[in-house]
């Protein structure tokens, strides 16, 4: 008796919620799978690695939140460039480089946050639109600091951890963006399982609701927009470490939206979705744009209609229902 | 005689030329429970967005425990003991009973500030909104996702809400809207039970339940207050009396008389 209702009680049931699951632990071992099976694809990986440390952060806004950006890249681009000019600057260290980037990218979301939390829907939208272009023109026109359209010479990552050098094949490369990402990850797994993850998604759920439950919505918009900005910008970093290059793409409103893609195909606010999102999406990248290099955003636009169309909840969404179907028959 | 938990001081609100609200003065004195009635547009939801500051009156004053809070934003009220519900159930549809009374009890205790640790790290909050549930006999569902409870369960959910912020002055819109009769008689005895520690306002249309449940009375009608008083005192008011004209005067005054009615 008392077990049975130790066993469901309410402590038991949240606390249960929150275990590691099978299939996660399989997630995790599969990523390690390129190092065996496509040595060719390491470099690929690690760029599919950063893509979805990316993806997770904006489903800390968007999946979790309900805050719709179409400016994220702007983190990014800050992370990738904090990391750079450090490197070309003559301090190429790069795990000091990520926090050096998480910083500033964190600063710049921290200032933005304040008008970001008063607005809702299609003003947030053209909001966050409107600070990455604002960004993007900045870094464009800071010619002497960010090299402007030519990209940011003279970058040199130095050993990581003062052992592993960055090869050619891209073996540090994927060990080190693995590694961070899976930091990120449990980072961000622990918070959306707190109880201010509970109040983001009550955010989410029912944003006019929250005042009338004492929730200070705004100060918790604030606080996950400069996170998930953090995080964006370590993203942005890792890419500078391992390319040893920045470009004014890594600003470019195409990267906000690639990166909304991604998470919408994988299924926002799943935590994985951003990952998986990832994965598919610059898999299939990479495979049609080498059956038709110029009209590879064809198949991306067909793929994205077709997921939001059959599968409203992206495809973890999909697979998510397929297994609870067959739990119960 | 201690301060009124909350009052009112000439409060007026129009939208364009609608007068929603126009020189309210009331007072609720502690624990008492009191009911607003008046017919379909006499600002009766307007007073209370203006109380919980959901909108912001052109003109008066607005005290919780002698504390002038009329410039405070709807969280920081609520955070004093001022709580609402809604007419209209405003839930969380895809959190379970159990996650949303949580995530009240937690925005109270402040640790919904906390992204480093687990939820399970806090098993007081989990306990105290799992207790509120079992006050409302919602345990049963607490499990369950909110879009997936019974109308009536919802709201309760409402109310289990709203208690979760530890409230002082409860302001219920409707609670039992659109709840049918047998269920609603149930729902207002939850509401009765409640701690005599908590001031209870509530709107309702049904006067047999205000009869029943309230000690004492506002009528407001076209943005006034029109009278105030006990539940005798406004069955026997002849204004109350012209404005439900037809059978309603009968209902309102035969139980208030202890008259089997109709």
């Amino acid at each position: 008796m008392a077990l049975a209702e130790k066993a469901s009680s309410p402590l038991f049931y949240l606390r249960a919620q929150t275990q590691w699951r099978p299939v996660e632990i399989a997630f995790w071992l599969a990523v390690l799978l390129p190092y065996a099976l496509f040595p060719n694809y390491l470099s690929l990986a690690s760029q599919i690695a950063i893509a979805g440390m990316f993806a997770l952060s904006l489903d800390l806004i968007l999946g979790y939140a309900g805050i719709v950006s179409l400016g994220h890249a702007a983190f990014f681009g800050v992370g990738a460039y904090t990391a750079g000019l450090l490197s070309k600057h003559g301090w190429g260290e790069p795990v000091s480089g990520l926090v050096a980037a998480a910083i500033v990218a964190g600063l710049v979301g921290y200032a933005t946050s304040f008008v970001i939390c008063r607005f809702r829907h299609l003003a947030l939208i053209m909001l966050t639109l409107g600070f990455g272009l604002l960004l993007a023109e900045l870094a464009n026109s800071l010619g002497w600091l960010t090299g402007g359209m030519d990209g940011l010479q003279g970058i040199h990552t130095w050993k990581l951890l003062g052992y592993f050098h960055f090869d050619l094949y891209g073996y540090t490369a994927f060990g080190y963006a693995l590694a961070v990402l899976f930091v990120v990850f449990l980072f961000a797994r622990r918070l959306i399982h707190s109880p201010f993850g509970l109040s983001l998604r009550g955010i989410r759920e029912n944003f006019v609701r929250m005042p009338a439950i004492g929730a200070p919505s705004r100060s918790h918009i604030r606080t996950i927009y400069t996170i998930a900005a953090a995080i964006a910008g370590i993203a942005g970093a890792l890419l500078t470490e391992t390319t040893q290059t920045v470009s004014l793409d890594s600003l470019d409103l195409s990267r906000s939206a690639d990166v909304l893609v991604m998470l919408v195909l994988g299924g926002a606010g799943r935590l994985y979705g951003g990952l998986v999102g990832a994965v598919i999406y610059m898999v299939a990248r990479d495979q049609f744009s080498g059956i038709a290099p110029q009209y590879w955003y064809f198949w991306i636009g067909l793929l994205l209609v077709a997921v939001v169309i059959l599968l409203p909840n992206g495809i973890l969404g999909g697979l998510a229902k397929l297994a609870l179907r067959g739990s119960r028959s | 005689m201690s301060a009124p938990a909350l009052a009112a001081r000439g409060l007026a609100k129009s939208f364009g030329s609608l007068v929603a609200a126009s020189d309210i003065d009331i007072e609720l004195p502690q624990g008492v429970r009191y009911a607003l009635i008046g017919p379909n547009g006499a600002g009766k939801t307007t007073l209370i967005n203006l109380m919980t500051g959901m909108l912001r009156p052109d003109a008066g004053r607005i005290l919780l425990d002698d504390a002038d809070i009329t410039a405070l934003p709807p969280d920081q009220r609520v955070r004093r003991g001022l709580v609402r519900t809604y007419q209209i159930n405003s839930l969380f549809p895809h959190l379970t009973a159990l996650e949303s009374v949580t995530l009240a009890v937690c925005e109270r205790s402040r640790a919904a500030q906390t992204w480093w640790r687990e939820l399970s790290a806090y098993p007081r909050e989990i306990e105290e909104a799992y207790e509120i549930l079992c006050t409302l006999k919602l345990e049963s569902v607490c499990y369950r996702l909110t879009r997936e409870l019974a109308y009536g369960q919802q709201r309760l959910l409402e109310i289990a809400l709203a208690l979760a912020t530890q409230p002082k002055v409860l302001l219920l819109d409707e609670p039992a809207a659109g709840v049918p009769r047998e269920e609603s008689t149930e729902l207002f005895a939850a509401i009765a039970g409640l701690s005599r520690d908590i001031t209870v306002l509530f709107i309702e249309h049904d006067v047999e339940l205000v009869f029943r449940f309230a000690s004492r009375i506002i009528v407001m009608v076209g943005g006034r207050v029109l009278v105030e008083g006990t539940a005798p005192e406004i069955a026997a008011d002849p204004r109350v009396r012209a404005v439900y004209l037809g059978k309603t005067v009968n209902k309102i005054a035969a139980p208030a008389a202890g008259l089997p009615h109709e």
